[in-house]
């Protein structure tokens, strides 16, 4: 009995290669766009080569940082009051089959309904835009995490719950000690969805708000240069809407790995 | 391995022979399935009893009313050596293996092992004592901090059988829990199960569809008719004879062998009348 299936450990040559081959691809991609730019004499005014836009990232950072940090709040105070409200009310639902019953046809409601269509009613009854837009992105966020969650507390092994049962477990240890872990890889599925439809939701509810001036987003200075046709910050912004959600993307996943990798496939190199 | 300490157990109450006496059970699910049909059966301390019977007879039916997982629709079932007899054992005095390790993925083997004493209220200190003990005793000492991913469906069970085993039950369920492994690992399992079961002195009910595995085992077998279930014959096994390879190959082993075929094949024929 000494057999193990241990995870084989990746060799570093092919760690190596796994970092390079996609950020070369995407270096090769810059150049190809710039080397399309100078090449083709594209003007500025249609489309900026990428040295342009490093340029107007740096010297328009006074105007762009305050607008990300606004769109990054609303993302993030969005995503974390999604992440405790969707967890909560899983753990509500899957309590009892009536209340999942009772509440199953709003939750069909605000799921099926575009979001960013309720938003001229929030915008109305919002005491101001920042909380509006808030809302809008909590409500996008919100239900990927509600349906993950809820799917994680009842994907619990009947088994282990008849095990814990007869060790005269209660309800709140069977859902502390086993039904969240159980739940760990959904919630994380939901995190990681969450966390990028958030910063969508904060981007597209600004443009429905048509916010504008001192304190506005990202989506804002988007728009400003839209119509002022400066096209340089159009793709500045739009390079820092990008990095932010890449960064939104790599954080949650990591965190997901942070979590998991001791024991979950999703996690978990293949063996070969 | 520290056999002296897991013997250590405090003698039963004279006259309580049985640790646990169902009578006349019946249990019908709520999809109308009539999984038993006065099912009496009297369990004795010290046993190594083997439940038989074809697929869907309602041996894991049985086995979960004496967990008390499931209450009978009808019948009775008795503790007669227990303080709390109206509601069974207390927590802790019945171990459950299941058909599968059903194990925690999220904890290491120790962890999953230490869950009944954790539930329990066990202090920490001691309950890791417990723990390496246990571990030792199912051969997985060197095992205690892997994870359940990490381990072949052997060493699972063997984990899933630590955890049934290390609030040192009177009373250990085990449900088909090798049907799943391949058959040299189940040789050597059933091998363990026995050198547990005669250093404990746990009482074991075993369900298996295996005529080999429970003439293997037991020291008593009974028989169990199609669904739903009733007590078709009981063997009483002589348990005097060393269980190991030999006796694999041995007379007295191929004539239980055959008492128990012949006894399923009749239930089997009595049970597509009723």
């Amino acid at each position: 009995m000494s057999e193990t299936n241990r995870p084989p450990r990746i060799s570093t040559a092919e760690l190596v290669l796994r970092v390079l081959v996609p950020v070369l691809v995407l270096v090769l991609a810059i150049v190809a766009w710039h080397w399309a730019v100078t090449t083709y004499e594209v003007p500025r005014y249609i489309v900026p080569g990428p040295g342009e836009v490093w340029a107007t990232l740096c010297t328009d950072w006074p105007i762009l940082l305050p607008a990300l940090l606004v769109t990054l709040r609303i993302t993030v105070s969005a995503l974390v009051l999604a992440l405790i409200g969707g967890v909560l009310l899983a753990i509500v639902l899957v309590q009892s089959k009536w209340v999942e019953l009772a509440l199953f046809p709003f939750a069909v409601i605000l799921q099926v309904t575009p979001i960013i269509a309720i938003a001229p009613l929030l915008l109305i009854y919002a005491p101001d835009t920042p909380t509006a837009l808030l809302i809008c992105a909590f409500l996008v966020a919100f239900f990927p995490i509600l349906a993950n969650m809820v799917a994680g507390l009842k994907s619990v092994d009947h088994n282990l719950i008849d095990l814990f049962e007869l060790y005269g477990a209660n309800r709140l240890q069977i859902l502390l000690l086993l039904k969240l872990p159980a739940a760990m890889p959904y919630f994380m599925a939901g995190l990681r969805i969450g966390g990028g439809l958030a910063l969508i939701a904060a981007v597209v509810a600004e443009f429905a708000a048509g916010s504008a001036g001192k304190g506005s987003g990202l989506a804002f200075r988007l728009l400003e240069a839209q119509y002022r046709l400066n096209m340089p910050r159009l793709f500045a912004a739009l390079v820092l809407l990008t990095a932010t959600g890449v960064a939104i993307f790599g954080l949650t996943s990591f965190i997901a790995w942070l979590v998991l990798h001791r024991w979950h496939e999703s996690a978990v190199a293949r063996e070969r | 391995m520290s056999q002296a300490h897991l013997a250590d157990r405090p003698e039963q109450a004279p006259g309580a022979r049985d640790i646990v006496a169902l009578s006349a059970v019946s249990k019908i699910y709520a999809n109308g399935t009539l999984a038993l049909k006065g099912f009496s059966l009297a369990v004795e301390r010290g046993a190594f009893l083997s439940l038989l019977g074809p697929s869907g007879c309602g041996k894991s039916t049985a086995l979960r009313l004496i967990a008390g997982l499931i209450a009978p629709s009808a019948g009775h079932i008795a503790w007669p050596s227990s303080s709390i007899a109206r509601r069974g054992l207390p927590a802790g005095e019945i171990g459950f293996v299941f058909q599968e390790p059903t194990l925690m993925p999220w904890r290491s083997v120790a962890g999953n092992v230490a869950l009944p004493l954790m539930l329990k209220g066990v202090p920490e200190a001691e309950a890791e004592a417990r723990v390496t003990e246990i571990l030792g005793a199912v051969g997985l000492a060197d095992f205690a901090e892997a994870y359940p991913r990490e381990l072949s469906g052997g060493m699972k069970m063997r984990v899933s059988i630590a955890r049934a085993l290390v609030t040192r039950p009177s009373l250990l369920l085990m449900d088909e829990p090798f049907a799943a492994l391949d058959e040299i690992t189940r040789q050597k399992l059933n091998d363990d199960v026995l050198a547990l079961w005669r250093q404990t002195g746990v009482t074991i009910i075993f369900v298996t569809h295996s005529v080999f595995e429970s003439a293997y085992l037991s020291s008593r077998i009974v028989v169990m008719t199609p669904r739903p279930g009733r007590v078709h014959a009981e063997l009483t096994l002589d348990t005097s004879a060393e269980r190991n390879a030999d006796y694999r190959t041995s007379e007295a082993y191929r004539v239980v062998t055959q008492q128990v075929s012949w006894a399923l094949k009749a239930a089997m024929d009595s049970g597509g009348a009723a």
